[in-house]
């Protein structure tokens, strides 16, 4: 562990310090909307939103490899790829009733498929597996930026409207009798989540990154009944995963992205055990 | 005077099976209605129809002479038990502040805004629990928080879903002796299953089963129930009195009652 903190201020290895710095600015955004995601039961459409940012990010490297579209970043094609994933998703959530699970897992699968035929169709050869599980070699100190001016906007959005979104997922029909227009609010939520799914895609990848947003979220919850309180202990869960999995990551010389996972979910499972074997919890 | 709620020949279908069929009803101010009805006859489509969520197939609904959207602000609505994830993560208080969200107010909650919220608990009788977490409460204070929470935007309609079910006999008590000294200050609209509801403080019953039917509470006995639900009903018989003008809100449909089939049945 110790080599850890040693490589943390080896000016050779910047690589970590960028890592470091995206996951715990995004921690804050991650404990934020987690905690929405987690209560207001919307982690699957968190997941379909995660994978059809793949497909973005597939179509982005083809626009700018095939089409020479050099502005467009493989980022900038997950973000953009994110939002319209999220207002779609939304308005099938809102208008399709019945048929919303299986529309929804329609959408997470050709998000996810529509991406690897971008590939493909792209000139060149890409390592595929940075996408889907995460590369902290990739994060750029424009991609800190990018985290950074995201995370802002979803924090100021998220304290702005904390009461409307308390009250969206708590009890929509209530909020929409209060003159709320709950299926845009819904949908900005979702935004939302979307961005901060953006936020973590290049650290852990595509298909964990729902697992952040949801563990930390779920693990506060095991020890709090107040959303203010179990929103800052996700952000504490977050940051904890964040560094822990990187310096173990670091230390054993595995891949950061499993290895935060790994330890959101065994910290989780560990405190849901705990929950349920303490009394009076 | 202007009624609280008017009905004019509303029909409403989900599929093409009218849930509601040319339903006129008109609930005077100041009355207290219960909705009674078998399971699937469509109280609650009546109650989504009334608070504007749903939109009728044809016919007119209105509130206080407006549409149900332009009367949001003066009507508090309490949901049925089992539509609130009563293990949400939510202060006492915070839920009850949901009633004075209105478009205007998605910030943050005023000074006035808390005081009526706590104003609202201090009737219900639960302002000590207001920094409790809604989770930890039993059953029948949740109800009450949820009402506290129609409560606070001071409506002069108050309209409540199924507010005895899951709350044991002694909590029920409380709530009729609260309900009507609220209904002193507002209308109330009441579904419910439970016609031990029929008590003093109901002014008029209205039955609905596809079809709509209003009776004062004097003239409900043992037959209309049994038209009502097509079947077997012990029934509790509260003394009979005459209530308030506007008991036979309809005349032309409370006699002859006609009969209305149970849906379960061929």
């Amino acid at each position: 562990m110790i080599e850890f903190f040693h490589a943390l201020f080896d000016p050779n290895s910047s690589f970590l310090r960028l890592a470091l710095a995206a996951g715990t600015l995004a921690s804050i955004s991650f404990g934020i909307m987690g905690t929405y995601v987690v209560t207001r039961r919307i982690g699957y459409l968190a997941g379909a939103i995660a994978h059809c940012v793949f497909g973005g990010i597939g179509a982005a490297l083809y626009l700018k490899h095939r089409w020479g579209v050099t502005w467009l970043d493989p980022m900038a094609g997950a973000l953009i790829s994110a939002i319209v994933a999220a207002v779609l998703i939304g308005l099938v959530s809102i208008k399709a009733g019945e048929r919303e699970d299986s529309i929804i897992g329609a959408l997470w699968a050709v998000g996810m498929a529509s991406g690897l035929i971008f590939i493909d169709l792209t000139p060149g050869y890409f390592e595929l597996s940075s996408y889907l599980f995460g590369d902290i070699l990739l994060i750029s100190h424009q991609d800190v930026l990018m985290v950074a001016g995201l995370d802002l906007v979803i924090i100021l959005l998220a304290v702005v409207f904390h009461p409307t979104f308390l009250s969206i997922c708590f009890d929509e029909e209530f909020a929409t009798l209060r003159g709320i227009n709950t299926s845009f609010f819904y949908i900005l939520l979702l935004v939302m989540t979307a961005v901060t799914v953006v936020l973590l895609v290049r650290l852990v990848g595509v298909i964990m990154v729902i697992a952040m947003l949801t563990l930390p979220a779920a693990a506060a919850s095991t020890l709090s009944r107040r959303l203010s309180v179990i929103m800052i202990l996700a952000t504490g869960f977050a940051l904890f995963f964040n560094w822990s999995g990187l310096a173990l990551s670091y230390t054993l010389d595995l891949s950061a992205g499993p290895v935060i996972i790994s330890v959101a979910g065994l910290v989780y499972l560990g405190l849901l055990t705990l929950s349920r074997v303490l009394p009076n919890r | 005077m202007e009624p609280a709620i008017v009905l004019d020949n509303v029909s409403f279908s989900y599929t093409r099976h009218p849930v509601l069929d040319g339903v006129t009803l008109t609930v005077p101010k100041g009355d207290f209605a219960m909705v009674v009805g078998p399971n699937g006859g469509g109280k609650t489509t009546l109650i989504k129809l009334i608070l504007g969520l749903l939109a009728p197939t044809s016919g007119r609904v209105s509130l206080f002479g407006k549409s149900p959207e332009a009367a949001w602000n003066q009507v508090g609505y309490m949901p049925q038990y089992t539509h609130v994830d009563m293990a949400f993560p939510v202060s006492v208080m915070d839920v009850v502040l949901m009633g004075r969200l209105t478009q205007s107010k998605r910030w943050r909650y005023s000074k006035n805004d808390r005081e009526a919220a706590r104003h609202a608990l201090n009737e219900v009788g639960l302002l000590e629990k207001q920094k409790k977490p809604f989770s930890s409460l039993s059953g029948g204070q949740r109800q009450r928080v949820l009402i506290a929470r129609a409560l606070c935007s001071n409506p002069s309609l108050l309209l409540m879903d199924e507010p005895t079910a899951n709350v044991d006999p002694a909590a029920e008590a409380t709530l009729f002796e609260l309900l009507s000294k609220l209904n002193s200050r507002m209308t109330i609209l009441v579904v419910s299953h439970d016609l031990g509801f029929v008590s003093k403080v109901v002014k008029s019953v209205i039955c609905v089963n596809k079809k709509v039917l209003v009776h004062p509470t004097s003239s409900l006995d043992g037959t209309l129930i049994n038209e009502i639900y097509g079947g077997d009903l012990r029934m509790v018989r509260h003394d009979h009195r005459c209530s308030h003008q506007g008991h036979c809100i309809n005349e032309a449909l409370t006699h002859p009652t006609p009969f209305m089939p149970h849906p379960d049945k061929p």
